[in-house]
């Protein structure tokens, strides 16, 4: 039974992931960066909705909806501020660019809210529920991230198949001259596609700090990193192979943890992606680009 | 061209010029008492740094691919060449053949993962490079923070689960004891060895450079599809940078665990920040610029010991500072308007354009 708790802690865990990579992959697929600061803004997510609730006494739902409002408005002028004005720069200098916004993020939140680590009070409002009389306890927070995934995983879907924007940003990733062409606004769908994974990743901080109470500057850094394997093992601009690879990975990671040795969970973790590098460079769902000159 | 190749070789010397009388100038002084000891404690340090810094620029400005884990190459020669020179002295063997030998020791096994780690990596584009090697170095950390080796009469033991399923006899000893890493190698790190062997580095990647191998790394740097189109081996010639970057990272790392009694494998030590500092570094002295680095490594280490009171800002300070050299210089906009600037410029004082 052990076990399968921790399956689904991990699917669990896995889910947070899905979330977060999914706003790497759709970065990457339009705007064709890697969006380090990613991670962080879960982080800030977490700590906005800290104050919201702690401080400010507002109930969690709002406090997690309005924190995902703020991590888009941050990941919008992020994107405009910093990332913008290199458009059509190496791809070096964009991604240098982007470490070093990742790292003012952090020691932005370390100046406001302290290095001092803040215990998150969950968002969540039931606890654990028991399946098989007990012998299968399932939390509260397990359940919401889950379903919450799902829920986004299915509108997201929706949203890029069946609605003009979402054509759009498809037609962005696949050829930007041609979409230029084709009277597409490239810089505002990529702004939009800044704002829906900041919305998200504000929603992924809310579940991370739930599931693991503990809310450091530095908090998002390692999530962020690791469902950006998740997005590339899944396979890079694929919404699906970002669900997959999440769900993979944080299932890997629990199971790691539990069964070989807690202080190698992350070495393995990342042998994978080495691992899958060498073996399928494109990823368990991506496709196979070859460069035309 | 051989305008162009005096001028390389002006600018070879200047720097090599620079390291020799930075050395000369800062011993005497030293010796005189005249560094602040704040200063004086930091002298292997910055030649530390210098290696890893120039080391990095090999792979980031001359071969133009983006590694994130060069602070786990340095790992891996701070922690091989501390497990030899902690056993030496176990056998009470300590003297400055011992750190040759550790040098040696430290660079190879460093080159020796950077060639492994770069095989399958170096296949790959960009932005995966700098996933896996930033992946590469947190399985390093990891590794040796996990690992316990220890040595009795029956030899080595080996574990990653705790100190006491290492089960050593009485008389043995702990090379390496998990998170509290290895204590008690010799300080063999001197002022004089790190700047030797920082001349070392800065010789063997100028020569590089200048020489067809180097020629090479930079054309597909350049180009990469033109390059391959020539008949240039993409993956040998990028291998190549990486492995010798590797090496002189894992030498780097030798100076660094022979300059203090412990050594650790922590997030501050070895871990991404380290490598993201390295990078730092790198990019603020100008990517593709030995000297730079080396200039920026001694700049951006004393600055915030003289700039204590402002130690919260230093990192956001970086980061911004870090940001903006990147838009400066790579912003097509920002080229545009300096391009016109200067054409501007140049007509106001009468000049031709060319």
């Amino acid at each position: 039974m052990s076990f399968i708790v921790n399956l689904v802690n991990g699917i669990s865990l896995g889910s947070v992931y899905a979330i977060i990579a999914l706003g790497y992959t759709m970065v990457y697929g339009i705007a064709k960066m890697l969006n380090f600061a990613h991670g962080d803004v879960i982080m800030i997510g977490g700590y906005i909705t800290f104050v919201f609730m702690t401080d400010m006494g507002i109930s969690p739902i709002l406090a997690t909806f309005l924190a995902a409002i703020c991590c888009t408005v941050i990941g919008v002028l992020v994107e405009n501020i910093a990332y913008r004005p290199l458009r059509g720069a190496n791809s070096l200098s964009v991604l240098i660019t982007a470490i070093g916004v990742s790292y003012f993020l952090q020691n932005i939140a370390l100046l406001i809210f302290g290095p001092n680590t803040k215990s998150f009070r969950s968002v969540v409002p039931f606890s654990a529920v028991k399946f098989f009389d007990g012998k299968l306890i399932v939390s509260g927070e397990s359940i919401v991230t889950i379903v919450v995934c799902i829920i986004i995983m299915i509108l997201l879907t929706l949203f890029i198949n069946k609605t003009k924007l979402g054509v759009a940003m498809l037609a962005v990733s696949e050829d930007r001259g041609a979409s230029i062409l084709m009277g597409i606004n490239v810089n505002k769908t990529i702004a939009l596609t800044f704002a829906i994974g900041s919305f998200l990743a504000g929603i992924a901080g809310v579940l991370l700090c739930s599931a693991y109470p503990t809310l450091t500057p530095t908090t998002g850094a390692m999530p962020g990193i690791k469902a950006f394997v998740a997005a590339v093992i899944g396979g890079i601009g694929s919404i699906s192979g970002a669900f997959f690879g999440g769900i993979l990975l944080g299932v890997l990671e629990i199971l790691s943890r539990a069964y070989i040795s807690s202080q190698l969970s992350d070495a393995i973790v990342f042998s994978l992606l080495i691992i899958m590098l060498s073996v399928k460079p494109q990823g368990l769902l991506g496709k196979m680009n070859i460069e035309k000159v | 061209m051989n305008r162009l190749k005096n001028k390389k070789f002006i600018d070879k010397i200047i720097t090599f010029f620079i390291i020799i009388v930075a050395y000369v100038v800062t011993d005497v002084l030293n010796n005189m008492g005249m560094v602040p000891s704040l200063i004086s404690g930091l002298l292997v340090s910055f030649c530390t740094y210098s290696i890893i810094a120039v080391a990095l620029n090999l792979v980031v400005g001359i071969s133009g691919e983006l590694s994130l884990g060069h602070a786990g190459f340095m790992c891996i020669g701070a922690f091989s060449s501390a497990i030899f020179t902690r056993y030496m002295k176990f056998l009470g063997v300590e003297n400055i053949y011992i750190f040759i030998i550790a040098i040696i020791i430290g660079a190879l096994v460093s080159a020796l993962f950077g060639f492994l780690i770069g095989i399958p990596v170096l296949r790959l584009k960009g932005d995966y490079l700098a996933i896996v090697t930033l992946a590469f170095g947190e399985i390093i950390k990891n590794i040796f923070n996990a690992i316990y080796l220890g040595y009795d009469e029956n030899g080595f033991h080996v574990t990653l689960k705790s100190a006491s399923a290492l089960k050593l006899k009485e008389g043995g000893f702990f090379i390496i004891k998990g998170p509290q890493g290895i204590t008690g190698a010799p300080r063999y790190s001197t002022f004089l060895i790190a700047t030797i062997l920082l001349f070392i580095c800065v010789f063997v990647i100028y020569n590089l450079i200048d020489q067809k191998t180097g020629r090479a790394i930079m054309a597909l740097r350049d180009n990469r599809i033109a390059g391959e189109s020539i008949g240039l081996n993409v993956t040998k010639y990028k291998l190549i940078a990486f492995t010798i970057s590797a090496a002189f990272a894992g030498i780097a790392g030798v100076l660094y665990a022979h300059n203090f009694h412990t050594l650790t494998a922590s997030t501050k030590n070895f871990g991404y920040n380290m490598s993201i500092t390295i990078l730092v570094f790198v990019v603020l002295g100008g990517m593709g610029n030995i000297r730079g680095s080396i200039i920026s490594v001694v700049v951006l280490t004393i600055l915030p010991e003289i700039l204590r009171g402002l130690e919260g800002y230093r990192m956001l300070i970086y980061a911004i500072v870090l940001i903006v050299v990147m838009i400066f210089t790579n912003s097509p906009f920002v080229i545009n308007y300096r391009k016109n600037l200067k054409l501007k410029f140049n007509k106001a004082k009468g000049v031709k354009h060319e």
